[in-house]
């Protein structure tokens, strides 16, 4: 009977059975890797838990964002009250409802010495709202100023930059209001000359009300965030008030013809804050998320968010984004030139947006509404 | 005679009550509840307090929203029956079987999509540099500003219930009796008197009750008036949005809400009773 070679493959059994366990353990060795991701839920706008924005952080740490976006400080405010503790580990609120959110006992206290608070401009190191009796509650990420939106075939950037450009009789019709009485009449009390545009006695918010009213023959239109978009991207509004960058970045990027300028009398500026949701499981995992996006890296990310642009109040984030997209910086005004975003803070051009002080906040909304049925 | 509730039709009929119970008769005692809570501080609180109803009551835009909305939608229920009953009456009467059948079918697709992303796609045509004033601009006319009116609105809400209605007076022409129409031929009744005299008091129930769809939709809805009329004039869908979005005041939306089911109540009750005024088993 003849002998049958076998041909010589260099595998012993031996080899075979080491290869085969070892094999085996490989997704023991990095167990990490092959883990489901941790979900970690956030409570924001929309455009905070898109990929743009998270998706480093996600892969880095093995974590997946579940986002549920708002759009409104109440429509936050009434997700968190009619869900569980512990529902959001992550909430990102306006800078005014932030005490709101204290207040009701939905944030976690924060440990400053936890972020980069050194990094970020003096005027964003002690934010109001943020502190409440020295304990920090959260953490300003990004914001922006609202002005006079223009469309650039129908205003020039001069005529654009008072508010009167409203009551122009080429804008009737034309000028379109979104739909949230606080930036709007902010910015009517700053047109009335008030240095303080939210802490107005009754006679100055009776002037407030006298100057507004006067503006609704000019009206076409209250709008939303999507209308907003829309209304100014097809020419159908040619200015808009109560908004500024937030909305006309977006559609400057995308070829639309519309800017936005700060007026003479002045601007307002929203902020944006982060909070760790009180009953979080995961508050350690949402605390690196907020050190993450107020690092310098995560703050050059915040500020080119393509949902809508903004700007950060770390300074070594600017000059992250000064190195990584140099137009997009000198378009913000975040440069190192004179006139930038601090300059215009540092001399008093800009302020904050809140909620009215002498009134409470429910005359202000029922005006608005009588102002939009008149 | 007083009728016994057998078991058998109770077995059939309860998945029914137990589906308006839960969802109709909760959600409606918990709205009335609502109404009287207060909110503090951004958070609501339970109470039996009259403030809500009498702060909405006693608001002028409320009631200026009310009429508003009342007529746009009763605009928007005559409109949309004239325009939908020559569709109905051909797809009914003059078409064959097959083309009914595609023609059904026709009215069916609006429904595949969003209500939404059709009242998006009307800002296409009606905008100032939308495609009508484009083609308007062709033979020197316009621009009209057509966007962000009541016009616009009311094209919104027959985009909403045109099909519906169509398909509502579809279902009660088909069923009509033919003889009725043979009939009033043999008398010499001319087409369009027989469609006054005989076709439209014969199908008055399915008439009537697809108006009342068109009006209950429209009553409600905010959709429109906010993309196509830039909300103005305010609604009181508008004014619910307004009422919630500053100072969490659901209690105050409730108010406005539980209006608005009264009204609609109303309005079914006298639409039915018009319908089948005069109609006996």
């Amino acid at each position: 009977m003849p002998k049958i070679e076998r041909p010589d493959t260099g595998l012993t059994r031996r080899a075979l059975l080491a290869t085969g366990a070892a094999t085996l353990a490989l997704p023991m060795l990095s167990r990490r890797a092959f883990a489901a991701p941790t979900e970690l839920t956030m409570l924001a706008w929309y455009g905070h838990a898109e990929p743009d924005i998270v998706a480093e952080f996600e892969a880095e740490n093995n974590v997946k964002f579940i986002p549920k976006y708002y759009t409104g400080g109440d429509n936050m405010l009434g997700l968190i009250s009619q869900s569980p503790p512990g529902t959001f580990d992550v909430i990102l609120s306006d800078a005014e409802y932030v005490q709101a959110l204290n207040a009701a006992g939905y944030v976690e206290e924060l440990d400053p010495n936890d972020y980069a608070l050194a990094d970020y401009f003096p005027e964003f190191q002690n934010f109001p709202g943020n502190w409440q009796d020295g304990k920090l509650f959260s953490l300003v990420t990004r914001f922006g100023f609202l002005g006079v939106a223009y469309n650039t075939d129908a205003l020039t950037e001069a005529e654009a930059a008072n508010y009167n450009v409203f009551w122009d009789p080429k804008l009737t019709g034309k000028v379109g209001h979104f739909d949230w009485h606080l930036p709007n009449l902010g910015q009517m009390s700053l047109l009335n000359g008030n240095a303080s545009p939210y802490d107005i006695d009754e006679a100055a918010w009776t002037a407030v009300k006298e100057k507004t009213k006067t503006l609704r023959p000019q009206i076409g239109g209250f709008f939303d965030y999507g209308g907003t978009f829309s209304s100014l991207n097809d020419g159908q509004m040619l200015a808009f008030c109560g908004i500024g960058d937030w909305i006309t970045g977006v559609l400057e990027k995308n070829g639309a013809k519309v800017r936005s300028v700060i007026p003479e009398q002045g601007g307002l500026q929203w902020s944006e804050c982060f909070s760790i949701g009180k009953g979080s499981q995961k508050a350690d995992l949402a605390k690196k998320w907020i050190q993450y996006i107020t690092s310098a890296k995560g703050q050059a990310k915040s500020a080119q968010m393509a949902a809508y642009p903004a700007l950060i109040p770390n300074q070594k984030g600017w000059e992250v984004l000064q190195a990584e997209n140099p137009a997009e910086a000198k378009r913000q005004g975040m440069t190192k030139e004179a006139g930038n975003a601090m300059d215009m803070i540092r001399a008093g051009r800009i302020k904050y947006r809140q909620w009215p002080i002498q009134q409470d906040l429910e005359t202000w909304n029922d005006f608005w509404s009588e102002y939009k049925g008149a | 005679m007083r009728r016994k509730i057998s078991l058998y039709g109770l077995t059939f009929s309860l998945p029914l009550l137990i589906w308006q119970i839960l969802f109709f008769v909760f959600p409606l005692l918990f709205l009335i509840a609502l109404s009287f809570w207060t909110v503090k501080n951004f958070t609501m609180r339970p109470d039996f307090n009259m403030v809500n109803w009498t702060t909405i009551y006693g608001r002028g835009v409320f009631w200026q929203a009310y009429g508003t909305t009342f007529a746009l939608a009763a605009a928007a229920s005559v409109l949309t029956s004239v325009l939908a009953f020559p569709a109905a009456y051909a797809i009914a009467f003059k078409l064959s079987d097959a083309a009914r059948r595609w023609a059904v079918f026709l009215m069916v697709i609006p429904f595949f999509t969003s209500y939404l992303v059709r009242v998006y796609s009307w800002q296409i045509f009606l905008s100032d540099n939308g495609i009508i004033n484009v083609i308007l601009g062709w033979v020197g006319l316009g621009p009209f500003q057509m966007l962000n009116t009541v016009g616009a609105t009311i094209i919104g809400y027959l985009t909403l219930s045109f099909p519906l209605v169509v398909l509502l007076q579809l279902f009660s022409l088909a069923f009509l009796d033919r003889t009725l129409i043979e009939a009033a031929h043999n008398l010499r009744c001319g087409r369009v008197r027989t469609v006054f005299a005989v076709v439209i008091p014969s199908a008055r129930v399915g008439l009537v009750i697809a108006a009342l769809f068109c009006f209950i939709l429209s009553f409600g809805d905010f959709v429109s008036p906010v993309y196509l009329g830039g909300g103005e004039p305010t609604t009181l869908s508008i004014l619910i949005t307004d009422t919630t979005k500053s100072g969490q005041q659901w209690p105050r939306a409730a108010v406005i809400a539980l209006t608005m089911i009264g009204t609609l109540m109303l309005v079914a009750f006298a639409a039915v009773k018009f319908a089948y005024k005069g109609k006996t088993k």
